[in-house]
Formats: structure tokens, C-alpha cells, sequence
């Protein structure tokens, strides 16, 4: 078969690395609407459900019957069933049904019912209705800090980095399990460097993560996995019985909970009872709702691949975070694990939660290189921390990060790093080295570090699980080695650990130390003028990145000497004889001295010269006050030229070749691009239009095509153009002027 | 019920009259009592009042699953750390028998009270016996 150049070069991209599965309802692979999902009913008899979804109570299963009795609210169940779910669907997309309205009848739906709303919406409709049902008003964001080596201080150094840049979470994890204790205590030493109130957990497996909070090293705790199917949760090692005490017992030590769903894990484990992946979340939202957790994270988590596989993935990833928040769950929305290659469709899937807003956008932006990402690769990593405050100043869209200078980053991660180092010493553990320190102040990632000797690290970790030591002795080790103000931030964290507002939905700390819940910052979106929107300091913060310079920083390097050798002499006046008249912009060689391209404005003209001389051509100069545009410019000397040929030539460099019996607007040649031209091109245009005034056949100056120029430059461009527009004098006519100089013979 | 919503946060509004489980008062707890070696992870832990009270904060805002789990935690602040992890084990599929969960129940109610966790354990072993849950 041929081969079409084109279609081999579409099949490198990285797009057409990913893996597309048609539909297959059977097994599960069908994002939204299986022909096996059930209707929505419900029957209710003395309290009781006899019916929900189609199944009659001998039949329900466990997932059933915990969501019958723990999440349905059944005095509204009647009212929320009878109403359509079209309605519904228009609701969430109106800006002025406020969210508690919908909310109360939301609380009496069922799986079914649920999944039968949100297939009614296109993602806009969803959008919108997250940006209305997520229940805290200001959006935040969380992290995941993990390194391969499972470095104690650059784990340290990159979450104080991490609380630095604004995550209110961050979540670390375990290559190896006997790992946990120091994992942990590292990223809480790390982000109480950075910021007090940084929320912080080590993902393992659920009686250790239980062990991890009661030691004071966790603040909270998201990997609770619940799933829609009761054999699948089963196959998970727990009932929504087990989890909701798991729940309870997480609370009773005052720590944060939050569960984990998301569409796919079903199919993936190959027990999705032939059942839609949305309608099987819909079951676990109910489910994690009923067990009392104030959150979900779901977005499909490290199934993504699955949903994205399949038509409408991204779609019903949006309609799960959607569902949570109607459910009044806290959401934690994905784009965690690595869900594609293309950097187009990872970023547009993104927009679906940045642009609404989620309680966290991400449940783990990896605010490490991928390498270093224990959580099966970020989505995001560090290398996409600049674009993503982009997006941010962008859209005016509040992303929950902030921009950080290079020396504040170096500062603060050099401290966590000497935190942990003098806990390490303090608590009589391994020795952290001043080598270890250095760096990990700079790294980037783990291959940046030396190796450690990991089994008496290991034996340590053991030692320390096994031991007394609690974080009331890491606080006493930060105030016995001088960082006071990093013990402070963790002490607080146990004051408010008694306190536990943080257990209230949706919970973080602000930049001061100030709880910020549903209960105190409850969501009031209803349209223009109402809600969330970053303003003031926040908006200020936002835009001020590092790469941002002053207008004037652009126009300065311009400015030079006045051209001593270019002298005004009198109104010039139209010539007889064949000659090539240039003719500059107001400003050129005075008030400014330098073209775009950074060529001195006498080296220019000296090409110019130059080429109209090496054809045998005389040339006159003459400078135009009445405008700045090229064409403009380039019109007076073509009609002051004798042979009727003109350049026009801008102080930036821009210019055209033009004849008087053009119109204005028209020319010979054109050379828009400034910054490509070359001295060389210079002296091409000087020859071309003393060929044009000889009236002998021209070939045009070829002109190399730099599409990146107009992006690099047009702030330099419409600065230096304003520059000059600032010379124009209306009434003033052009003037003749001599510039001292000779061709070389 | 809405007055509860006035009290949060808690470490704002009610800071002097919050306990820690070990029983002193969220004011002791400072940097000089750390550093003196007064304190330990006990002092701080939550106490049971505390989270009643932010269970009433959340039925008062709309959350009444999450108030009942707040309730139960109230219950379990009493219990030791190794009998919480042993109570979620025995709770995990095919863990216990159907006595077993009842017995825990019995006990865990005589022994801290915990009435809603009892009646929560009692409706899981009777569900657990229906759907096969139980240990085999």
C-alpha cells in the first residue's frame, strides 16, 4: 500500500500512543450508559426500602443495603424520585437555583436516579455545575511528594517547596512499606517548613495508615477504596461497614478522612456485573456518603487510562466529580495518575475541573519529576509548574498554586532539608550529611542525590514504627535544634487536631493558619458577580511570575546615542534625477538606536547604502514625521524618489520596498519580520531597489520564515512602535538628511 | 440548630473551654509545656465532647452522615489504638463469625459506652450473614 507522508506522521504522534477500545458493555467497558444499568425507582414502606433501582429487597446486595439505610435520606426520597431527571439536569446548569435547593432533593436519589441526571449534561452543563455544587467557595489544590530513593531530606525539600508554592495538601507515598514512618514524618517536617497548615499523608495500606495518624505523622488520610460492585469490594478486603469504622476510628484520633472511587477500577477488576463505570460510581459516591466520609477523591485516579480509553471517558470522569459534589462530598478530582502522552489532551482534560473549580483540581499534582513518582507518574509533574501558573494569570482562574522566585525555592528547601536533618539527629536516627543537605537543596530528583545506606535506614524506620516516639518528640527535637518556627507550625497542627474543625467537609488551612471548611467558606456560586474569584492580593500574587518584566525593560536596551553622523538639513524636496530614496521612521537613530534584531541603526543604513551603491545607484535619506507605519514611510520616499522607488524603513527594522504608483497600502516587497533580517538582508534590500529604480529584472529577497518571531517579540514590537508613534509630528513634512558616509570602493 | 454553625471554628470561638482527651485544657498546651517534657501524644488527642460538638456543626450545615460518624469517633477516643486496628480487622469480609461481631458489640458498648458503634456492628453482622460475609 502507499504510504501517505502525512498519516506516518500522524501515527508518531503522541497521541496515537494511547490506547482506544471500542465500547463493550459486558464487561464494563462503557463509560456511561450500559443497556444493563437499571432504571431509577424506589419503594419505601415504614422506613424501610422495599425497592431501589429496580431490585427488591431480597435481592439487594450489600452496597444496596448500606446505601437504603446509611445515605438515602428517605423523607425526601418520594419528592427527589418523582422529579424528572431532565429537570434536575437543567437545574445544576442554572445560575439561579442555588446549590442547597438542588442538594436537599440530591440527598434522596438513588445510584440510578443519579446517573440518569448527569447523562442528560454535556461537559459545559457540568462545568457549570461544578463551579455551583462544589461545597468550599475557595478552590485549593493538593500534591504528591515521593522520590524512587525514598531520600529523607529531599522528600523534605521538595514539600516545604511544594507548601511553598500553595499546595493546602500534600501526599506522599512508599516503594517500600517499612518506609512509611520517615516518608511521613519527612513531608510533615517538610511542608511545616514551607507553610504551617499544609495538610499532609502517607498513602499505604489502611491499618498502617491508621498507625501513621495515630502517631501524630499524618493529617489526614484519602486512601479509603470503596467500589461499586459488593464483589469488588470485597476483592478490596472490605465492607462499607469496615471503612465507615475505619472512618470513625481515623476521626476519634482527629484526623481528616476522605475516600477513594473513580470510575474504571470495576472493569479493571473484572467484576463490573455488566453495569456503566458512572452508575458504579454513583453506587460508591452513595457509599462513601453513607459511611460518614466527609470527601471522595474520584476522577477515575489511577484507572484514568481505562475511561480515556473509551468514548465519552473524559466526559464521565467530569460527571463523577460532578455527582460527588452534588452528593455534598468534598472532591479531590483526579488528574493525578498519568492519564496521556499528548500534552494537548492531558491539558484539555484538565480544563474540565481548572476552569469550574474542584475542592482540590488535583488529588496529587506531582510536584516532583515523573521519575520520582511512586503514585504510577504524575498527570502533572514539576517540569509543568511554570505552565501551570500560566494558566493560571491566563484565565484569571485560581489553580490553588503560586509563583515562586529560583532563590525563594533554593531558601526554603535548604531549611526543610536542615529540619529533618537535625530531627534525624535528634531522634538519634541515621545521620543526614551536610553533602545530603546541599543536595538536596538544588536537585531536581532523585538522581540528583547520593545513595543512602538503606538498611539501617530501614532497621530505624522499624525501630521508630515500633517505638514511643510520637510527633510530640519531633516538635521537641525542632525546638531543641533552633527551628522554632517549624515546630510552632506542627504544634498548631495538633492544637488543631484537637480542635478537629478539619473534620468538617472539604477542610484546609489558609496562607494563615485559619480553617477554611464548607461550614465557614460554603460555596455560594450564582453566576456573574457571586462566588469565587481570585482578586486583590490573591490576583496580584497570580500574576506576578518570575518571567514578567516592566514594559520600559523592553524598550531600554533601544535607546542609545543619537547618530551623530546622521544630520537633518532641510524639507526634502521630490528628486530628477534616478536615485532610491530611504526614508525612516520618526524615531530612527535618535530616539531610538537600535532595530528588534539588535543591529545599530548606522550599521543599517550603512547596508542599505551599501547595496543601492554596489548596483551603481545613488541614494538619498530623508526622515518622515507625519507617521510611524512602515508602508506609510515607505509611500513618502517612493513619490520624493526620482525613479519613483522608495524603502521605507521603522526604527524596529521593519521594511518595504515601494514605487509611487502603488497604492499606500501596496508595495514591491515587504519585510515584515523584522527580527529575521540580517545585515545582509539589509544590503539585498538596498540592491533590489536600486535594480527597481533601473528598471531591471529583480529577483526578491528571499527572507528566512521564523513563525516563533511574532511570539518571542510583539510586546518588544508594539513597545518599540509606541516608541516611535511617540516622534510623529503631524504637521511636520519629511526632511532631507545627510549621513556621513562612503561607499568602500 | 443553626446557633452551632456560630461556634465554628472551634479553635476560634471555644479554644478556652476545649479539652484534650487526656483532660487539660487547649490552653496548656504550648510550646513551653513541649519543650519542658510536660506533654505527650495523649495531650494531643481530641476528646470526646469536642466531636460531639463538631458533629452538631455538621447536622447544623446539612451533613448528618458525616455528624453520625463524628459521633461514633466521639465513642472510640477512649479506645486503645490496638483495639481500634483489631476492631477494623474483625469488621473486614470473612473476618468474624456472626457471635463474634455481637459479642464486640456487647463489649464495646459495656466497656466505653459506645452505643452507636454497637448498633453500627450489630447491623453489619446481620448483614454479613446475609450477604456471606462472615468468616467461613
Amino acid at each position: 500500500m502507499e504510504r501517505s507522508k502525512r498519516f506516518d506522521l500522524l501515527a508518531k504522534r503522541d497521541i496515537n500512543k494511547e490506547t482506544y477500545v471500542e465500547p463493550w458493555s459486558e464487561a464494563g467497558l462503557i463509560v456511561a450508559d450500559s443497556p444493563y444499568d437499571p432504571q431509577p425507582s424506589i419503594k419505601i414502606a415504614a422506613g424501610c426500602v422495599l425497592e431501589m433501582d429496580g431490585r427488591s429487597r431480597a435481592d439487594f446486595d450489600a452496597l444496596d443495603i448500606f446505601i437504603a439505610s446509611q445515605a438515602l435520606d428517605l423523607e425526601i426520597a418520594q419528592e427527589a424520585m418523582a422529579l424528572p431527571s431532565k429537570e434536575y439536569a437543567r437545574m445544576l446548569a442554572d445560575i439561579n437555583v442555588p446549590r442547597a435547593d438542588i442538594a436537599r432533593l440530591i440527598a434522596g436519589c438513588t445510584p440510578a436516579k443519579l446517573t440518569e441526571i448527569v447523562r442528560h449534561m454535556n461537559v459545559l452543563e457540568m462545568m457549570m455545575g461544578l463551579a455551583k455544587m462544589r461545597i468550599r467557595r475557595t478552590p485549593a489544590n493538593q500534591a504528591h511528594v515521593t522520590n524512587w530513593r525514598e531520600h529523607p531530606a529531599l522528600l523534605a525539600a521538595d514539600a516545604a517547596e511544594a507548601a511553598l508554592r500553595g499546595f493546602a495538601e500534600v501526599e506522599t507515598t512508599v516503594r517500600v512499606a517499612r518506609f512509611a514512618p520517615f516518608n511521613a514524618l519527612a513531608i510533615l517536617v517538610g511542608t511545616q517548613t514551607g507553610r504551617g497548615g499544609v495538610l499532609t499523608q502517607c498513602s499505604v495500606e489502611e491499618a498502617l495508615g491508621l498507625r501513621l495518624a495515630m502517631k501524630g505523622l499524618t493529617s489526614y488520610a484519602e486512601t479509603l477504596s470503596v467500589y461499586g460492585t459488593e464483589k469488588t469490594f470485597v476483592d478490596g478486603d472490605d465492607t462499607p461497614w469496615s471503612k465507615a469504622f475505619l472512618a470513625s476510628a481515623y476521626a476519634s484520633r482527629g484526623v481528616k478522612i476522605r475516600f477513594t472511587s473513580g470510575t474504571g477500577s470495576e472493569a479493571l477488576m473484572g467484576r463490573a456485573e455488566q453495569k456503566s463505570m458512572l452508575y458504579l460510581e454513583a453506587r460508591c459516591l452513595l457509599v462513601v456518603k453513607g459511611a460518614g466520609s466527609q470527601g471522595v477523591q474520584n476522577g477515575s485516579i489511577s484507572c484514568i487510562a481505562l475511561p480515556e480509553a473509551l468514548p465519552g471517558g473524559v466526559r464521565a470522569v467530569l460527571a463523577e466529580n460532578l455527582l460527588a459534589s452534588m452528593l455534598g462530598l468534598e472532591v479531590a478530582a483526579g488528574n493525578d495518575a498519568l492519564a496521556s502522552h499528548s500534552s494537548i489532551r492531558k491539558t484539555a482534560k484538565l480544563m474540565l475541573q481548572f476552569i469550574p473549580g474542584a475542592d482540590f483540581i488535583f488529588s496529587g499534582y506531582s510536584a516532583i519529576p515523573k521519575r520520582d513518582n511512586l503514585f504510577g507518574g504524575g498527570n502533572f509533574d514539576a517540569e509543568d509548574f511554570d505552565d501551570y501558573n500560566v494558566l493560571q494569570r491566563d484565565m484569571q482562574i485560581d489553580g490553588g498554586l503560586r509563583p515562586i522566585t529560583e532563590a525563594e525555592a533554593l531558601s526554603i528547601r535548604r531549611k526543610g532539608a536542615r529540619a529533618i536533618q537535625a530531627v534525624y539527629r535528634e531522634l538519634g536516627l541515621p545521620a543526614i550529611s551536610d553533602e545530603e543537605i546541599d543536595a538536596a537543596t538544588v536537585a531536581h530528583g532523585s538522581d540528583d542525590m547520593p545513595a543512602r545506606d538503606i538498611v539501617p535506614d530501614l532497621e530505624a524506620a522499624d525501630a521508630f514504627m515500633a517505638g514511643g516516639d510520637d510527633f510530640v518528640a519531633v516538635i521537641r527535637a525542632l525546638q531543641k535544634t533552633g527551628f522554632a518556627n517549624v515546630a510552632d507550625n506542627i504544634l498548631e497542627m495538633g492544637r488543631q487536631r484537637i480542635a478537629a474543625d478539619y473534620l468538617q467537609p472539604s477542610a484546609i488551612f489558609d496562607a494563615d493558619f485559619k480553617v477554611q471548611s464548607a461550614i465557614n467558606d460554603g460555596n455560594d456560586y450564582l453566576g456573574p458577580g457571586s462566588g469565587y474569584r481570585p482578586e486583590g492580593r490573591r490576583w496580584r500574587e497570580m500574576q506576578a511570575i518570575p518571567q514578567a518584566k516592566s514594559p520600559e525593560g523592553f524598550v531600554d536596551p533601544h535607546i542609545g546615542q543619537p547618530l551623530s553622523r546622521l544630520v537633518e538639513v532641510g524639507p526634502a524636496a521630490v528628486g530628477t534625477t534616478r536615485e532610491v530614496v530611504l526614508a525612516l521612521g520618526p524615531a530612527f537613530g535618535c530616539a531610538l538606536a537600535t532595530t528588534i534584531g539588535g543591529f545599530d541603526h548606522e550599521d543599517v543604513l550603512e547596508a542599505i547604502l551599501g547595496g543601492v551603491a554596489a548596483e551603481g545607484m545613488i541614494a538619498r535619506i530623508v526622515r518622515v514625521y507625519h507617521s510611524s507605519d512602515c508602508a506609510a514611510i515607505g509611500y513618502v520616499g517612493a513619490r520624493l524618489s526620482g525613479s519613483g522607488i522608495g524603502i521605507g524603513l521603522q526604527s524596529r527594522g521593519t521594511a518595504v520596498i515601494h514605487q509611487k504608483d502603488l497604492a499606500p497600502l501596496n508595495n514591491l516587497e515587504l519585510f515584515p519580520q523584522s527580527p529575521s533580517l540580517t545585515l545582509q538582508t539589509y544590503q539585498a534590500i538596498g540592491r533590489n531597489a536600486a535594480r527597481y529604480a533601473m528598471g531591471v529584472p529583480t529577483v526578491p529577497v528571499a527572507v528566512e520564515i521564523d513563525n516563533g518571531a511574532r511570539l518571542r517579540l510583539i510586546v518588544k514590537t508594539a513597545l518599540l512602535h509606541r516608541r516611535e508613534t511617540d516622534e510623529v509630528c503631524p504637521e511636520r513634512p519629511p526632511q532631507e538628511l545627510r549621513f556621513d558616509w562612503e561607499p568602500e570602493s | 440548630m443553626k446557633e452551632a454553625l456560630s461556634e465554628y471554628p472551634l479553635r476560634d470561638s471555644a479554644s478556652a473551654s476545649l479539652l484534650t482527651h487526656s483532660g487539660r485544657s487547649l490552653s496548656d498546651i504550648t510550646a513551653e509545656s513541649i519543650a519542658a517534657g510536660a506533654l505527650t501524644g495523649d495531650d494531643l488527642r481530641t476528646h470526646a465532647d469536642t466531636l460531639r460538638r463538631q458533629a452538631k456543626i455538621a447536622r447544623a450545615g446539612g451533613y448528618p452522615q458525616l455528624a453520625a460518624n463524628l459521633l461514633r469517633a466521639a465513642e472510640l477516643t477512649d479506645v486503645p489504638n490496638e483495639e481500634l486496628l483489631k476492631i477494623y480487622e474483625l469488621l473486614r469480609p470473612e473476618r468474624a463469625s456472626y457471635d463474634e461481631l455481637a459479642r464486640l458489640a456487647d463489649y464495646l458498648e459495656e466497656t466505653y459506652g459506645a452505643r452507636e458503634n454497637a448498633a453500627f456492628i450489630r447491623d453489619a453482622a446481620t448483614i454479613y450473614r446475609e450477604r456471606s460475609l462472615l468468616r467461613r
